[in-house]
């Protein structure tokens, strides 16, 4: 099947208003009528149930926290970005719409980023007027500054706790809703299935976390906000919870995967220290903008403490092989040149898998007191994780996972194939394409969760009758029974193994074979591995207790049954894309000088898989992407 | 490689366990045997549920998530002290470097009237949601705002709101208080959105309705005994209660 996005025709500046011109509209008098389902509040769902219960829509919310603050938008540091200009260095709308595809590596859909990067300076607007305590400058404007892959100054931040300030802002007016009684919030509440009514979504399976109970949860709409997947990787810079379940279990009941395969590592996160290891701590790559990379030129110097290692045998590798944006180059480009400095024996740290990121000659140019103000906290942080302290030796560096671009299809309006079920924030595959730009996912679930679907999900609203749902449809039964059903089964098989170790296998066999470099034969050897895991939990994994009570080892075991199902997806799918693009670096297809190498001939679209039966060949549907805006170029860095 | 210190060490944990809200608990002790000290608080007791599965043994159950100090999901009493007692650290930042090899360490939930426990180690913090629905928010819409440089915001204050906002919602302070007071929490938030300008024009309404919530809640009054900022990982100072008790005379007065 050719999938068709829905995108609007016409001059690109126009398509978003004319969109929202064109959308059917809801009586106020009627949207109390409608019950919509929020999985999810974080960024992007705090965002949008808090909106949508404003507009008067009835609103159920669910999250797996014991709170709607803990989402892990709150992990996020650096900034956000907003095409407000105000530096007047050059920015635009039209810039960041460039940029964002560009950086995307031109697998995004033009009408999706430009809308995004129009409604971007609403987001800013909206948060100041919550209260988000944004850096001001002396004057008391608000300060900007620049963040990795963007030649100006658009990033809005908050010290370096960006993510927390948004969504304690999308909470503060998500809390307000649920005082007024439009938004009825289910905290520790974990979403286990989607329930399909003849083909249209109509409510989700949900368990209490705390009394263990199953029960069903109906209403017109269903949207997903339930973040991103990169846990696959078992370590992560993600929260323990997050988890690919709830899209997973949309896509076994007919949602589309779309693009799977584009994950995306993280350049600056803290290596990993032992096999203890539970999950991978970023450091914002706002500390890419006054730290510079490098390691010793000489092997032989890796053991060194680094202040010993003389500047003539230091290798700057980044400012060396891309002189014009140096320590500021792209993720993908800033990961996979620490990997290689690092397989070619020059890392350092334990294992030899680290790059030193050195702060002596910002500190120099504006002194100590200058770094401490602009990353205090992340320097706290190091030292807490590292017991070294990065004023006075280089802090370590290597990338890790941390971001998923691929998740379920959307078309325009942000609904999946199925109608009535929609997807929000990191949980969809809108915007970032193939590598998403810093500072823009924080953009993203606000713009999704503010600005667009209180429109879209009005469109689709206004075409069904309200209420069409009941608990006695035997689907309903269907599904709790199926999710009843698993459940018993898991604390049925009472094998050797705990749920972690098979999931730490799981992460070994993604990150050294699916993980920043991909090959045929490292993809063939994940898929050859990810079943026998599949099978080894099913047959010998071990989950004390029951079903009935508030039991955290099986919480986890339903979310690494997921992944074990989810890991074969996304393996399949950078198989299939004989192509490197972004976050995607297939080692067969580069340039003679390393750098990924795009098959626009063949693979200029989306992916979108559609489910089959658990180790069942997924069918791929493709969705062609048409760059009439922005010339389809060989994206460079140099 | 690094200089890290590879020594590990054995530890005897006493935990508290409890089936539910309303069964008994008590300490029970294990062992945690070959410990890191490159391990955190929480990686420690990862690996000693390991060995309870293995043994058929329900493992201790704790509330965490991001595991980087910033979700607030965390909570546990570390002999004695909220967090663990070291300077702005959650439990799930701190490292095994600061206990030594024989170590007996004693792990406790959150213990207040307003949060009854869960089981184990997590406990049922929904009353500080209930303080911020009470009025912890601008009432604005979404959409039809000014511009964000419409209304200029001196440093300072930006910085002050900033400090105050800080706060990771985590019941430290609670559990540090011998009242059992959530008036550090409160605080913060008050006056994060006293001091902005955007948050002026219900400045009283909101410390009005949040004290409220607090009584209602269950929570102890604050007798200034200042426990709260010293068990709050994120440093929140108890300067914010002063600007919550001005504000809340003010807020009588008019
Ligand atoms: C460490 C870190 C730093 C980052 N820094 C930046 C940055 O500086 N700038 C930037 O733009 N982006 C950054 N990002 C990315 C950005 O933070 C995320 O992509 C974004 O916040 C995701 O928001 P979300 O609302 O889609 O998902 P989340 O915030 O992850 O929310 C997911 C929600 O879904 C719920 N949920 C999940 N599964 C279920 C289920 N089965 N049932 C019920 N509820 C469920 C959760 O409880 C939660 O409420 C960073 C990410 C990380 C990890
Ligand atoms: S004030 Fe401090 S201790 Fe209290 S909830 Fe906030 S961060 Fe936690
Ligand atoms: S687990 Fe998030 S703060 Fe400790």
């Amino acid at each position: 099947m050719i999938l068709d996005g829905k995108c609007p025709s016409g001059p690109i500046e126009k398509t978003w208003d004319k969109h929202r011109f064109d959308l059917k509209l809801v009586n106020p008098a009627n949207k109390r009528k409608y019950k919509v389902i929020m999985v999810g509040t974080g960024l992007a769902g705090g965002a949008a149930a808090a909106s949508l219960g404003e507009l008067g829509y009835n609103v159920e919310a669910f999250c797996y926290q014991d709170s709607p603050r803990r989402a892990h938008s709150i992990a996020a540091q650096g900034g956000i970005n907003a095409a407000k200009a105000y530096p007047n260095d050059g920015d635009s709308i039209y810039r960041l719409f460039y940029d964002t595809i560009k950086g995307g590596d031109f697998r995004a859909r033009e009408a999706d980023v430009w809308r995004l990067a129009q409604v971007s300076n609403n987001i800013i607007d909206q948060c100041v007027a919550q209260g988000v305590p944004f850096a001001r400058d002396y004057a008391g404007y608000l300060d900007n500054r620049s963040f990795g892959g963007a030649q100006v100054s658009r990033t809005f931040f908050a010290r370096g706790q960006t993510g927390q300030q948004l969504l304690l802002g999308a909470y503060s007016a998500l809390s307000r809703q649920i005082k007024a009684g439009s938004v009825k919030m289910y905290n520790r509440t974990e979403m286990l299935d989607l329930i399909v009514i003849d083909g249209v979504a109509k409510g989700i399976t949900i368990r209490d976390m705390v009394t263990g109970e199953i029960r069903a949860h109906m209403g017109d709409a269903v949207c997903l906000a339930t973040g991103g997947y990169v846990n696959v990787f078992y370590l992560s810079t993600n929260a323990m919870g997050c988890s690919v379940t709830a899209n997973w279990k949309a896509h076994k009941k007919g949602a589309f995967f779309a693009n799977p395969c584009y994950t995306q590592i993280h350049p600056t996160c803290i290596p990993q220290t032992g096999d203890h290891q539970s999950k991978l701590t970023l450091m914002s790559e706002s500390l890419r903008n006054d730290g510079r990379c490098w390691v010793p030129k000489k092997k032989e110097d890796c053991g060194k403490h680094p202040n010993d290692v003389p500047e003539d045998d230091r290798d700057y590798y980044l400012e060396r092989k891309y002189p014009s944006f140096g320590n500021l180059a792209p993720r993908d480009i800033a990961s996979r040149a620490a990997k290689a400095q690092c397989d070619d024996g020059r890392g350092v740290g334990p294992g030899g898998r680290g790059v030193y990121l050195d702060f002596a000659t910002a500190i120099k140019r504006v002194s100590e007191g200058t770094i401490k103000e602009r990353y205090g906290n992340l320097f706290e942080m190091y030292e807490k994780i590292t017991d070294e302290n990065g004023y006075k030796r280089p802090m370590r560096m290597y990338p890790a996972p941390h971001y998923a671009m691929g998740g379920l299809w959307v078309d325009y309006n942000l609904m999946s194939n199925v109608p009535g079920l929609f997807v929000l924030g990191e949980a969809n595959f809108s915007v970032h394409g193939a590598n998403r730009l810093g500072a823009s996912a924080l953009m993203q679930g606000l713009a999704d969760g503010y600005f667009v679907i209180p429109y879209t999900i009005g469109g689709y609203l206004a075409g069904i009758k309200p209420g069409d749902y009941s608990l006695d449809n035997p689907e309903v039964k269907k599904s709790i029974d199926e999710v009843h059903a698993n459940i018993k089964k898991m604390f049925s098989l009472k094998g050797k193994k705990t749920v972690s170790e098979i999931y730490r296998a799981l992460g070994k066999v993604m990150w050294e074979n699916v993980g920043m470099a991909r090959s045929a034969a490292s993809l063939k050897t994940a898929l050859a591995e990810i079943p026998k895991l599949r099978d080894e939990f099913w047959n010998n994994v071990n989950i004390t207790g029951d079903g009935g009570e508030f039991n955290q080892q099986l919480e986890n075991a339903g979310r690494v049954a997921d992944f074990l199902e989810f890991a074969e997806l996304l393996s399949k799918d950078a198989l299939v894309r004989e192509e490197s693009c972004g976050g995607h670096f297939r080692v067969e297809h580069q340039m003679p000088d390393g750098e990924a190498k795009r098959n626009d001939a063949d693979f200029c679209h989306v992916a979108a898989w559609e489910f089959k039966g658990v180790g069942k060949e997924p069918e791929l549907h493709k969705e062609p992407l048409k760059f009439d805006n922005v010339h389809l170029a060989v994206r460079s860095y140099k | 490689m690094s200089d890290h210190n590879s020594n590990t060490m054995n530890l005897t944990l006493q935990v508290w366990r409890q089936k539910g809200p309303n069964a008994p608990g008590k300490l029970e002790t294990y062992e945690a045997k070959h410990v890191s000290p490159d391990m955190s608080f929480l990686e420690m007791l990862d690996e000693v549920n390991e060995t309870l599965i293995k043994k058929g043994v329900d493992p201790i159950a704790f509330d965490h998530d991001c595991r980087e100090g910033i979700c607030g999901m965390c909570s546990q009493v570390v002999n004695g002290v909220p967090h663990g007692g070291q300077d702005r650290t959650t439990v799930c930042q701190l490292h095994m470097r600061s206990f030594k090899d024989g170590d007996t360490i004693f792990i406790e939930p959150w213990r207040a009237r307003a949060f009854p426990v869960i089981k184990d180690l997590a406990v049922d913090r929904s009353a500080l949601d209930t303080i911020i629905q009470a009025g912890g928010y601008v009432s604005c819409h979404t959409g039809g705002v000014a511009d964000g440089n419409a209304i200029l915001i001196p440093k300072p204050e930006a910085d002050y709101a900033m400090d105050a906002a800080e706060c990771i919602g985590c019941g430290a302070c609670v559990a540090g208080c011998p009242n059992g007071s959530a008036m550090l929490f409160t605080s913060a938030k008050v006056a994060q959105l006293a001091v902005l300008p955007q948050g002026k024009a219900e400045a009283a309404t909101r410390v009005n309705a949040m004290t409220e919530a607090l009584k209602e809640c269950g929570f102890g009054n604050c007798t200034n005994h200042y426990e709260c900022q010293a068990s709050c990982p994120k440093g929140i100072n108890v300067k914010f209660i002063a600007k919550l008790n001005r504000e809340y005379l003010k807020a009588i007065a008019n």
